[in-house]
């Protein structure tokens, strides 16, 4: 199934898994073409990211800028450590709140999967405290999501 | 989950104030006259907001003196894992919108494979 697991691994680790039905060179795309970033990675609704930089290459940098309809705003800057077309990408990246965040190293593998992908992002934090810290701030998107949901439900 | 009831949990983090409070404590202990200002809030505001942190089982308060700073409850799983769900659920959302598109994606590359079959044949 296509479910996304996420759970936390030793002191420093953040791993997730999903399943796409879409092979690896379209799923790896989706993750470095800006112009496909800007239409999924979005969080909850009501947000849209007006810029994506992403220079998909060593050492090439990326930026993405968030706002919402309530005029809010945060951004994110990182740059790409290795890639290897369609199977990984490593990047490093931190969170502008407008604080800086630690940074975050984050490993995402695709392996082809039946006609489908695996994917496996794997976030490796300095250290247990700044891994709270990250889910507490990232909390308050996610919130935004389930609380959006569940309206919808009741 | 010993001392986190999830149900207050999530109530818990239900007001913007109280998850700013816990980002806050994230980065160390604080008093009440410290949280108070970022916030622009009473202490008694703030406290009725640490309460129900509290009882909730996601901060707890040590006494001091005449004050008493709160922390998170524990670095632990206990506390991470409602904050795990919440992220859980903002990729997930994000990954269902990924899939819409390599749907969308696939079927352009499918469209192009077919014209050019039919410009060749």
């Amino acid at each position: 199934m296509a479910k996304l697991t996420l759970r936390t691994e030793g002191e420093l680790h953040i791993v997730g898994t999903r399943r796409f039905s879409a092979p690896p060179e379209a799923v790896y795309r989706a993750h470095t073409d800006p112009e496909l970033l800007q239409k999924w990675l979005l969080g909850p609704e009501g947000w849209t990211m007006p810029v994506c930089i992403s220079d998909a290459r060593p050492g090439g940098k990326m930026r993405y800028e968030w706002v919402n309809n309530k005029g809010q705003g945060f951004y994110l800057t990182g740059e790409y450590v290795a890639l290897e077309p369609f199977r990984r990408i490593v990047h490093v990246e931190r969170m502008f709140l407008p604080d800086r965040t630690p940074d975050n190293h984050v490993e995402t593998t695709f392996e082809a999967d039946g006609d489908g992908t695996l994917m496996t992002i794997r976030m490796t934090l300095p250290d247990e405290k700044t891994r709270s810290q990250m889910l507490a701030t990232n909390m308050e998107h996610g919130m935004e999501a389930s609380y959006a949901r569940l309206e919808g439900m009741l | 989950m010993e001392g986190v009831d999830l149900d207050a949990a999530f109530a818990a983090l239900a007001d913007p104030t109280r998850r700013a409070i816990l980002a806050r404590l994230a980065k160390g202990e604080a008093t009440v006259l410290e949280l108070a200002e970022p916030f622009e809030m009473t202490q008694p505001a703030i406290s009725r907001h640490l309460k129900v942190l509290e009882s909730a089982g996601l901060i707890v308060r040590r006494v001091q003196g005449q004050t008493r700073p709160c922390r998170l409850a524990k670095d632990g799983m206990d506390t991470i894992e409602p904050w795990l769900n919440m992220m859980r659920e903002a990729l997930a959302r994000n990954y269902d919108r990924l899939d819409a598109i390599l749907l969308e994606e696939t079927k352009k590359v499918d469209k192009r494979k077919s014209e050019r079959k039919k410009r060749n044949g």
